[in-house]
């Protein structure tokens, strides 16, 4: 059931589930999520801390830790190369794995400050990515590296190699953390919430930065975010999650435009705009809160706060899933809303 | 950079400078001053000593100046390797001291050496393998070190490797060495011999460095560096070693000045056991016959040797964390 795009797949995700295995019972923390990403093109993953973005972000590299492991679906990366791969099978550790993360998929994180070792200089650590994956000397990688910090808009970047992370401002440093995760010409850029941690005027620079270096590049990102604001600005397409499962995918158009799952709706009240302020609307927070994953709710994991739930239905069977190609929603009005 | 070791040189001096005034100061702490002591024994001889004479003898040394005078002299002539006369070896101090030193750091350092090249690997592996077998082993292992005392080891390390390597223990050198000249074959004896000792004053610093090095490591490998390095397509040993463990290592340097003290002030007992000819035994004796002298420039010597070893680690930590360059 993956969704279909205008441009040829860079990753295809169908039906994955992460579990967190403990002494004697397994919790599942995301059940059947599946999209796909072209090339050139940006999918927002949205939903609230806890939703299992970052976990889904994280299952895609094989950096799942600890107890957490994939339990089912597939993960399937087509590189611009042409290597193709399922990521689930592979395991996760092993050359096959180590040799696509960083150079076929590259990852920015939430915190640029603490993603570079603090006693390595930033040079050595892009550097260091080259030589892992490609043969080729020392100084062909660093001449590698600063031609990247130049293209991410960092000044004298011949001189940035070889300076500490402390000596960057957090604007900076995420800057050099793009050019570390794109050093090798990755097809998927994944981006954990790579804003969340800096101020508004330095997050419109990254993000205008990503969008560039993405048509440049021609790579696909995965963007993962809470910021409505950012989705807007960013994406060329959505998908909503909640409890684990992704409950509404479109374009920005058909997600901001015409929204079709109760939560979605929800969340797109919850965000205040500029226009409210002088209409005095008020913000209308999501009742309730996010469904404790070690006793989630039966049937369809949003029914206890669903203003539109049918009962006993709903908090009895897991909702059908309507639509076709990149427009999906899995709700008992999934047809009607669709439809409308 | 430089200025922070220069810095940190001019701290060293001044503990140094420090130092020297509480050697000194114990070294005239004793009762009775040369003058006295020199009279009694004469007057043991039958001799008969004025007051005038005693007074006379105090002029010539200059025991008669104001105490920061004497210090000054003293200062002085031991920054010349002058450390006086030793009343019971009847030779000069420096000299008596130059015959034991080498050896001393010898076991200091082979000491420091072992305590580094064990712990740190066996830390590393006690942190990745978290409550594993060899986790656990390893803290058992290095808590009976910690417990057991020095010199008792050393009774037990001395009856084993006497009993079933038939080695002749204690001492430095094995008798039909211990005068001859230096050769291939008497360094190999020395290394031999400095097995027990070695093992004995390091056991127990090995126990706190390999919890110190696990902390450490621990500590690291949950950072978000480590998770991004892995994302770069890093094997897991090269992220390892790379990362976490280069990092852990900052704290581990900063304690070497610590652990140089704790070889250096575990010696004395060691090396009275195990009969080692380096300073221990020395030091021990001469506070035992009072032979201030020698006392004090051996405890000058312990302290200095500490605080040059603080400095060595400072200068380590420097060239180890980027961040302490900033200061």
């Amino acid at each position: 059931m993956s969704m279909s795009t205008d441009h040829p797949h860079v990753i295809d995700v169908s039906n994955l589930s992460i579990s967190l295995k403990n002494d004697n019972n397994s919790i599942a923390i995301t059940r059947d999520v599946s999209f796909s990403i072209g090339r050139g093109e940006v999918l927002a993953l949205v939903g609230e801390s806890g939703s299992g973005k970052s976990v889904t972000a994280l299952a895609l590299m094989q950096l799942l830790g600890g107890n957490l492991s994939i339990s089912s679906g597939q993960i399937v990366l087509t590189a611009i190369d042409g290597y193709s791969a399922d990521i689930a099978k592979l395991g996760r550790n092993g050359r096959q794995i180590e040799a696509i993360r960083g150079a076929r998929m590259g990852m920015i994180f939430q915190e640029p400050m603490s993603s570079f070792s603090p006693v390595h200089t930033i040079g050595a650590q892009i550097a260091e990515v080259v030589t892992v994956h490609e043969d080729v000397g020392r100084k062909e990688a660093r001449r590698r590296s600063a031609e990247l910090l130049a293209k991410v808009g960092i000044p004298d970047p011949v001189g940035a190699l070889d300076r500490y992370p402390y000596e960057f401002s957090g604007g900076m440093r995420q800057r050099a953390m793009i050019a570390r995760a794109l050093v090798c010409g990755p097809s998927l850029l994944i981006a954990d919430e790579p804003t969340t941690a800096l101020d508004v005027t330095i997050q419109g620079q990254i993000l205008d930065l990503l969008s560039k270096l993405k048509d440049e590049l021609g790579m696909a990102i995965l963007f993962i975010t809470h910021d409505l604001g950012i989705v807007a600005q960013m994406a060329d397409r959505v998908a909503i999650m909640y409890a684990g499962s992704i409950v509404e995918t479109g374009s920005v158009r058909e997600i901001f435009r015409r929204p079709s799952h109760p939560y979605t709706r929800a969340l797109l009240e919850a965000v205040p705009r500029l226009g409210d302020i002088d209409e005095r609307r008020r913000i209308n927070p999501i009742a309730g809160s996010m469904p404790n994953l070690f006793e989630p709710p039966s049937g369809c994991r949003f029914h206890p706060r669903c203003p539109v739930a049918v009962h006993p239905r709903c908090s009895l069977e897991r909702p059908p899933t309507f639509g076709s190609g990149g427009r999906l929603v899995e709700c008992i009005h999934g047809e009607a809303e669709l439809a409308r | 950079m430089t200025r922070f070791l220069m810095r940190r040189l001019a701290y060293t001096l001044a503990t140094l400078l420090l130092v020297s005034l509480v050697s000194f100061i114990i070294i005239q702490a004793a009762p009775g001053d040369f003058a006295e002591i020199y009279a009694a024994k004469k007057a043991d001889a039958g001799a008969v000593i004025s007051a005038a004479q005693i007074a006379e003898v105090r002029r010539e040394l200059g025991l008669d100046q104001p105490w920061y005078v004497q210090y000054g002299t003293w200062l002085a002539n031991a920054a010349r390797g002058d450390f006086g006369q030793s009343w019971t070896w009847r030779r000069p101090v420096g000299a008596v001291i130059a015959e034991r030193l080498p050896l001393t750091l010898a076991i200091a350092f082979a000491t420091l050496v072992f305590m580094y090249v064990v712990s740190i690997p066996i830390g590393v592996y006690s942190a990745v393998r978290r409550y594993s077998f060899g986790d656990h082993a390893a803290s058992l292992i290095g808590y009976l070190g910690l417990a057991i005392p020095n010199f008792l080891l050393a009774l037990v390390l001395m009856y084993l490797s006497q009993r079933y390597f038939g080695q002749s223990v204690g001492g430095l050198f094995s008798p039909q060495y211990s005068l001859a000249p230096w050769s291939w074959e008497k360094l190999q004896d020395l290394l031999q011999h400095l097995i027990v000792p070695v093992i004995v004053l390091g056991t127990s610093g090995t126990a706190f460095l390999i919890r110190a090095m696990r902390a450490a490591v621990l500590d690291e490998l949950d950072r978000m560096y480590v998770l991004s390095a892995k994302a770069s397509g890093l094997s897991p040993m090269q992220l390892l070693l790379r990362y976490p463990v280069r990092i852990a290592l900052v704290p581990i340097a900063s304690t070497l000045g610590w652990r140089l003290t704790y070889v250096i002030s575990g010696a004395p007992i060691v090396g009275v056991v195990l009969s080692l000819p380096d300073m221990g035994p020395l030091f021990l004796n001469s506070l035992l016959n009072q032979d201030m002298q020698l006392a004090g420039a051996l405890i000058f010597l312990y302290c200095a040797l500490t605080i040059i070893g603080t400095f060595l680690s400072d200068v380590l930590l420097v060239a180890l964390d980027p961040r302490i360059r900033l200061e």
